[in-house]
């Protein structure tokens, strides 16, 4: 898959950042990957350490939150949880389903340290 | 590097032109400046506080965002000189290149059409729709898995764009990796062969969500394999009910005049 360079795409924008706020290094990184996002957190996790190497963020712990999918109903407008991207609306069996939430994909937060004074 | 397929970035693209070895464009991050320009306003407090030496830092910053941002450029690039850019998305062997050939030649009196052929080695795809007499660009993506907004971006500056044109992308053969970049394309059309298993729309459904059009190629050899077309296209569906469908074999030519219409009547409206 693709983890590796979206890793690198991680590291640089953290970086960027963490150099913009003056930090020594970057500590912790939160990342929300919906579990329809099509991201393995389990690679990327490994991809990033690779990809973190020399970098503000090569000691950083990565926490990822897997929010779960959410589909619509076009026929009845039903929410329900998804796992995939086909589904059937438990209210009235359609099959025209729209994801609504769970391929969110976003660098949410990171923790830095700063230089003690 | 990437455990699934060897991704990565780290080698950079490379444009080429067939028939000219001594062309040679590498594809790297510094060659565009606005890098830093895209960062987030921030707007936190930044007083001063000694009590401790961490701190969190809001982003909510798309993994994605810098390619998605050069993609909306390109896109908008597209859209001001009316280029109509398809993308298209198959497993290596599909028949994108052929399917390329055959809808070319069609196309090519009422439209200026170029290309842009993605590949991690060799430039025989652009040697092939060189021969078509279209212009062409090749982007050998190295060790890389996917084509990015980058390598279009440069790509692009390298090929003399006409107005009023059609400008067709052929991703690296790939269901996976390329169905989370976006190119700046104005639609997905993604390349399925009979060949390969129907269940592929339920196996690769990321790409298939993607899609815009999704084509089902090699139906001359229908009769010869185990595969039901009509379970494919429900597969399809099911995964995104939007797709636009079409059955065609780009060797026989059979099912190509629905594509061609389709693709000159979006030419038109675009």
């Amino acid at each position: 898959m693709h983890e590796m360079s979206i890793a690198l795409s991680i590291v640089e924008a953290v970086d960027a950042k963490a150099r913009q706020e003056g930090a020594r290094k970057v500590s912790g990184i939160e990342l929300l990957v919906g579990k329809l996002a099509g991201i393995e957190a389990e690679s990327l996790k490994f991809c990033f350490s690779a990809a973190a190497k020399g970098t503000l963020a090569e000691d950083a712990i990565l926490v990822i939150e897997e929010p779960e999918g959410t589909g619509e109903c076009g026929e009845c407008g039903t929410r329900f949880p998804v796992n995939f991207y086909y589904a059937e609306c438990p209210g009235c069996r359609s099959l025209r389903i729209t994801i609504v939430s769970g391929e969110e994909f976003l660098i949410q937060s990171m923790t830095i340290e700063e230089e003690g004074e | 590097m990437c455990d699934t397929c060897g991704c990565s970035t780290e080698g950079g693209a490379v444009l080429r032109k067939p028939g000219q070895s001594d062309y040679h464009v590498h594809v790297n991050e510094g060659d565009h400046d606005h890098a830093h320009a895209h960062e987030e306003q921030q707007s936190h407090d930044h007083g001063h506080h000694h009590e401790g030496t961490s701190r969190k830092v809001v982003l909510e910053q798309d993994v994605l965002q810098k390619n998605n941002l050069l993609a909306e450029r390109n896109r908008g690039y597209f859209e001001a000189r009316k280029i109509f850019a398809l993308n298209f998305l198959s497993s290596p062997g599909s028949g994108k290149t052929s399917l390329l050939e055959k809808i070319i030649p069609a196309l090519q009196p009422r439209f200026p059409v170029a290309v842009i052929e993605g590949d991690q080695q060799t430039t025989n795809d652009a040697e092939r729709i060189q021969a078509l007499g279209v212009p062409v660009i090749q982007i050998n993506t190295g060790s890389g898995c996917h084509l990015d907004a980058l390598m279009v971006n440069r790509a692009v500056k390298e090929l003399e764009l006409q107005d009023n044109s059609l400008l067709c992308i052929e991703n690296v053969g790939n269901l996976v990796c390329p169905a989370l970049f976006d190119l700046g394309e104005a639609l997905k059309v993604v390349i399925i062969s009979v060949t390969e298993g129907d269940d592929k729309p339920l196996k690769y459904p990321t790409m298939f969500h993607e899609a815009d059009i999704c084509i089902l190629n090699k139906i001359d050899l229908l009769p010869y394999v185990e595969f039901d077309a009509r379970k494919c296209r429900e597969n399809a569906m099911q995964v995104n009910h939007h797709l636009e469908w079409f059955e065609l074999s780009a060797k026989t030519g059979e099912g190509l005049a629905a594509l061609q219409e389709w693709v000159e009547r979006k030419l038109l409206q675009h």
